[in-house]
């Protein structure tokens, strides 16, 4: 299932909204969670999961062709954990 | 920084602000689309938002695993776990957020 795949289907079941508005609503869900990790809050949606930030420490990288070191500078980088809910469901519990 | 858990109200609120619907329509839109998500992927689809991330299934085998605890070995039944690749657009900016 691809955005636009997504949109469809609630402008499916909701025939009093236009496409545009639903293409509007399902954008602001996710800017809205991405704006949250980029000021490092956590979002978490119960039974879907959590979107969290994990800090990775600056380290000595290796470029693998030549096997020259390389400073890599710490970072931060998105992490999604799977909620319970879905997580049992994925196994048809 | 003051970190700070967002939760579906927050959404809801974001999207009833962008769209001016209810905030009880509000609230259900952000539910669809996270019951559309659960259901592609428990359907075994992935789901690709462009500019966001994809979110894809992937099955386990079985194999055996040790209580940490006792040192007892467990069998780990066969499963399917869900991973989430961020956009690089997501990437750069939460790697951009913390240099505010």
């Amino acid at each position: 299932m691809i955005r636009s795949e997504l949109i469809q289907k609630i402008a499916d079941e909701n025939p009093h909204l236009t496409q545009r508005h639903v293409e509007r609503i399902v954008n602001t869900v996710f800017e809205e969670i991405i704006e949250a990790l980029a000021r490092g809050d956590r979002v978490e949606l119960r039974g879907f999961g959590a979107f969290s930030v994990k800090a990775r420490d600056a380290r000595i990288g290796r470029n693998p062709r030549t096997g020259e070191a390389v400073k890599v500078d710490d970072k931060k980088v998105p992490f999604f954990k799977t909620g319970k809910l879905l997580r049992d469901r994925l196994n048809g519990k | 920084m003051s970190e700070k858990t967002l939760t579906r109200m927050d959404l809801s609120e974001a999207v009833f602000r962008e769209v001016g619907l209810s905030r009880n329509e509000s609230a259900n839109l952000v539910e669809s689309v996270l019951r559309h998500m659960s259901d592609a992927l428990v359907a075994g689809e992935t789901v690709k938002i462009s500019s966001f991330g994809t979110f894809s299934v992937r099955s386990k085998t079985a194999r055996i695993g040790r209580n940490p605890k006792t040192g007892e070995e467990v069998p780990i039944s066969p499963r399917r776990v869900l991973t989430f690749r961020p956009s690089h657009l997501m990437k750069d900016r939460v790697a951009a957020g913390k240099k505010r």
